[in-house]
């Protein structure tokens, strides 16, 4: 490619690993528009970053935009000429424009004959233009939160900036933000690289190498998977996956090295969901275990060094982790003082929200909803001691294990076993990944839970508006939708109000993202109804099966026609239909196997054989087809038209109550 | 091995060294440095300043009796204040580090996003809690707001939590068990103020002198507070004596949430009697500092 090189390193405090991503994605957006502008050509071929860089390379710059043409209107052509020679009007625009009355032109334009010469506008360089437009397109990169570190009204970025690469070619586009000058000189790791470092752009990734800096997040990627790998294979142990994790030590490091470390396999007898919690949550390790799958008392953790020769690393965290696993059996142990029965008081004291109440108030409203729900007396239970687990000091440590410590507690504190389960699996779902409640107690306490924080918040107007869901309440609908429409209860969702438009959005969601409908099926089926998730999923699944026939899309189409028909006409339906003014021939026989039809849909439905009932409806197909070819529905009759009218309305709305076929998009 | 103490006066000489006036603690009951006023005063207002202080910093509700290795009713911070914050202010950190005696390139460091935010002070910052080999040992807080005040020039504030630091250095699995000083451990200090601070702030303390305390102290700083505008010359105007009542007021809080006696309803409430004194000290003060931009200020 011809063109030049270009190398953009934005070198910072340490910028949190969560927001990496995007802001290269950003940036990456920003410089495109850039050059795209300025007519720069050249394309961005790479993005990389680690906590302290985020880094930009684009190739085929052109040193100079190419030269353009640009058309400069003067006098209108009658003040320009008088008696065929040029007025001091003409010979003023030639001189203002530097050339000769002669080689001015006339040019129409919508308003009249003009004046007009044609100038060469010259491309700028591109370095002077990068110059002017890089530090507007660091001040945009988009992160959550930013702060200002050189005073009062200063730029805003993520953390302060500290040096600034930039190269077009071999030279350096001058720029400054921030008070930081551009230059050629970047900076190694923090403590095994070298702080000034002079770098050309082919140099710059070996550079950074020599002084433990892997720029490609690929590349550390790896480093840290392979190391780990191989570290708990020569420990006869097998390395517990964690993506995100991996992610986040990706970007937590700019050298990272993992290193295995041990404990005492006495914690063991601790429950591992507390253990891998510690680990993962509080110390970013990744947890280890045997053939059997049974956790070891051993860890993967993840340096942001090269090595650790004198085991000092691999000690002290050994020794950090050690003293949080005695955190752990302390609060174990001092919670079992007070059962979680005993606890349902102390909810009195822990808020849920300033206007709805403490969690004791939400602990009521659940046993209510759960009795609603059709729930039996172990959900009841579960209901009434879910939240207790909160006012408990593990929890109060490890938020993230509510639910989970409530259900083990439950479980040594003798209460049923089906209670402790739904105790314990009462926030699933957390995510689309995870699953819902396994047992039918523990979807009714999660139902519970999920609605009477969606009604509650609701009713108060704490409603999600883009990115501000401050109570997760997306998060709670999509699981209700998901135990609706996986599990065992069978309860009817609001559709209507504002609480019905928001599960509206989230049941389409869920199933054509994560049940791979296509869009046009979940819209002709919810147009029938989406209350009863079951029977949306059946109904689905029928429209499925049925789309491909060959009589189908072809109806679908026709309903469609209808559809407008009767819009047109502003037709909606109400009078009775007269079979004496029905016309031989076509219409009739639409009309009669309309109606028999009819009896045959409805036996279907009764069913719920939706897939019966679809094939039978396509199977009207031709006579559709033959109605709309041969007859014509703005009879000049207006009795006729009417009544046809009313037919085409009866099949429609008889037809919809499984889908609407109109939202089909037909070929 | 350096004791508890030694680690104490290498770090304040090296903070000397670059600087730093060395205070002693501040002479009341505070929930962290940042509430004392050389930080929570000083950082407002155009005037550059360096300090270096170690600060008891009582936290009634973690109080365990002293029978937990790790956790304390009243822990030493190791706090600094360099404002502005220098360009170089991380490997400033870092040679502190060293100057106690860590070997950064045998050890793993990570700084890990942390932001920083006190509602009953209208304050927040920025900034990491530093790890070292998986162990939090400072956190590392850019200042942007204090009392509800944009912040003219942005301090960097360093708290080190001693007693890990020092468990650390010395390979401690009880704080109890560091040495302070040459045949004194920490127990031997501090344990017993752990048993009795713990039995008073959970099963002693009064809950209805604690409230009559909080009225009493909420009533004179705002009677001080409401004598500030018309007082003149302002820079005689005890605004740090109004300070200590917001002080009082905020370690009272604590007790009575430790003692439980403060239900859900009241809490939000109480914070925001306690927010609203912070506040408009912090205002009153800045207004004192630079008379000129008083009126920017609001």
């Amino acid at each position: 490619m011809s063109g030049l090189p270009f190398l953009l390193e934005i070198g910072t405090e340490e910028i949190p690993d969560w927001m990496i991503q995007p802001a290269l994605a950003n940036l990456r957006e920003l410089f495109e528009g850039v050059i795209a502008e300025h007519s720069l050509s050249g394309k961005v071929s790479w993005v990389d970053a680690t906590p302290r860089r985020l880094v930009l390379r684009a190739d085929g710059v052109l040193e100079r935009q190419p030269d353009t043409e640009e058309l400069v209107l003067g006098p209108p052509k009658a003040a320009a000429f008088k008696d065929g020679k040029p007025t001091g009007a003409a010979s003023g625009f030639a001189r203002k424009m530097g050339v000769a009355v002669e080689d001015l032109r006339i040019e129409a334009t919508p308003k009249g004959e003009y004046l007009a010469v044609t100038r060469k506008v010259i491309g700028r360089a591109a370095s002077e233009i990068l110059a002017e437009a890089l530090p507007q397109v660091i001040s945009r990169i988009y992160f959550p939160k930013t702060m200002y570190w050189t005073g009062k009204g200063g730029p805003r970025f993520i953390r302060p900036i500290r040096w600034l690469v930039a190269l077009l070619g071999n030279e350096v586009v001058p720029f400054e933000f921030a008070g930081v000058r551009s230059d050629r000189i970047t900076s190694g790791h923090r403590r095994l690289g070298s702080p000034c470092i002079e770098v050309t752009i082919d140099s710059y990734e070996a550079s950074l190498r020599a002084n433990y800096v892997l720029i490609r997040a690929d590349e550390r990627r790896e480093r840290i998977k392979s190391g780990a790998r191989s570290l708990a294979g020569s420990a006869g142990l097998r390395l517990r996956p964690d993506e995100a994790l991996l992610n986040t030590l990706v970007y937590l490091t700019e050298y990272p090295t993992p290193i295995v470390g041990g404990f005492d396999a006495k914690y063991l007898d601790l429950p591992a969901e507390v253990l891998v919690t510690v680990m993962r949550h509080h110390q970013r390790y990744f947890s280890l275990e045997d053939e059997r799958g049974n956790l070891a008392p051993n860890f993967i953790a993840v340096m942001n060094t090269n090595a650790d020769p004198e085991g000092l690393v691999r000690q002290g965290n050994e020794r950090v982790l050690r003293a949080r696993f005695n955190d752990a059996r302390f609060f174990w142990n001092f919670d079992q003082q007070k059962k979680l029965a005993d606890r349902v008081e102390d909810l009195k004291n822990v808020t849920f929200q300033a206007k709805l109440g403490s969690y004791y108030d939400k602990a009521q409203r659940m046993v209510e909803l759960v009795a609603e729900l059709g729930g039996d007396s172990v959900a009841k239970r579960a209901a009434l001691l879910a939240k207790c687990d909160l006012t408990t000091e593990m929890v109060k440590e490890f938020t993230e294990l509510q639910g989970i410590v409530g259900g083990l507690y439950a479980r040594v504190q003798g209460e049923p076993e089906a209670v402790a389960q739904a105790i314990y699996s009462h926030y699933k779902p957390e995510s689309m990944e995870d699953d819902i409640p396994p047992t039918a107690a523990g979807q009714i306490v999660s139902l519970a839970d999920k609605l009477d924080t969606l009604r509650g918040c609701f009713a108060i107007g704490l409603i999600p508006s883009g990115s501000k869901d401050p109570f997760a309440l997306r998060r709670a609908a999509q699981g209700v939708v998901r135990i609706l429409a996986e599990g065992e209860i069978h309860f009817r969702l609001p559709d209507s109000g504002d609480l019905g438009e928001f599960f509206r959005d989230r049941v389409e969601y869920y199933f054509r993202e994560v049940r791979g409908f296509r869009y046009d099926e979940v819209r002709a089926a919810m147009a029938a109804g989406f209350a009863d998730l079951k029977d949306l999923n059946a109904r689905l699944e029928a429209l499925r099966a049925v789309r491909p026939t060959e009589n189908f899309e072809p109806l679908a189409a026709s309903f469609k026609r209808i559809k407008n028909i009767l819009r047109q006409a502003q037709f909606s339906g109400g009078a009775n239909l007269e079979e004496a003014l029905l016309e031989a021939g076509p219409e009739r026989e639409l009309h009669d196997s309309f109606v028999a039809l009819r009896t045959v849909v409805q036996e279907h439905r009764t069913r719920k054989d939706y897939r019966g009932a679809l094939e039978a409806i396509a199977s009207l197909r031709p006579k559709v087809d033959l109605f709309f070819d041969k007859v014509l529905v703005n009879a000049s009759d207006p009795r006729v038209r009417e009544n046809r009218l009313t037919l085409l309305h009866s099949l429609l709305t008889e037809f919809s109550g499984i889908a609407d076929f109109s939202e089909i998009v037909t070929a | 091995m350096d004791s508890f103490q030694q680690t104490v006066f290498k770090l304040k000489q090296y903070w000397a060294d670059r600087g730093c006036v060395i205070q002693e603690p501040y002479d009341l009951e505070v929930g962290a440095g940042t509430m004392a006023p050389e930080t929570f005063l000083r950082v407002l207002g155009p005037q550059p300043y360096r300090v270096a202080y170690v600060q008891p910093s009582r936290r009634p509700a973690d109080g365990r009796y002293g029978e937990n290795p790790n956790r304390l009713y009243k822990h030493q911070q190791l706090q600094v204040i360099l404002k502005p914050a220098p360009e170089d202010v991380i490997d400033q950190y870092l040679g502190s580090l060293e100057a106690i005696g860590i070997d950064l390139r045998k050890h793993d460091l990570k700084f890990e996003e942390d932001n920083w935010e006190s509602p009953t002070l209208g304050a927040w910052g920025i900034g990491w809690q530093v790890m070292l080999d998986g162990l939090e040992i400072t956190q590392f807080t850019y200042f942007q707001q204090c009392g509800g005040i944009d912040l003219d020039l942005v301090p960097a504030e360093l708290t080190y939590g001693l007693e890990r630091l020092v468990a650390f250095l010395q390979d401690k699995e009880s704080v109890y068990q560091i040495e302070w000083a040459p045949g004194f451990s920490y127990g031997d200090v501090r344990l017993a103020e752990e048993v009795q601070h713990s039995v008073f702030n959970f099963e002693l303390a009064d809950v209805d002198t604690l409230w009559e305390l909080f009225r009493l102290h909420e009533k004179e700083a705002q009677r001080l507070l409401d004598l500030f505008p018309k007082y003149e010359p302002k820079e005689r105007f005890p605004l740090l004596a109004a300070y200590d009542q917001v002080l009082k007021l905020s370690n009272l809080f604590n007790l009575l949430d430790a003692r439980g006696a403060i239900s859900v309803t009241e809490r939000v409430g109480v914070i925001a009697r306690v927010r609203k004194l912070a506040v408009g000290v912090a205002q009153a003060w800045v207004e004192q500092q630079t008379p000129a931009s008083a009126e920017v200020a609001r």
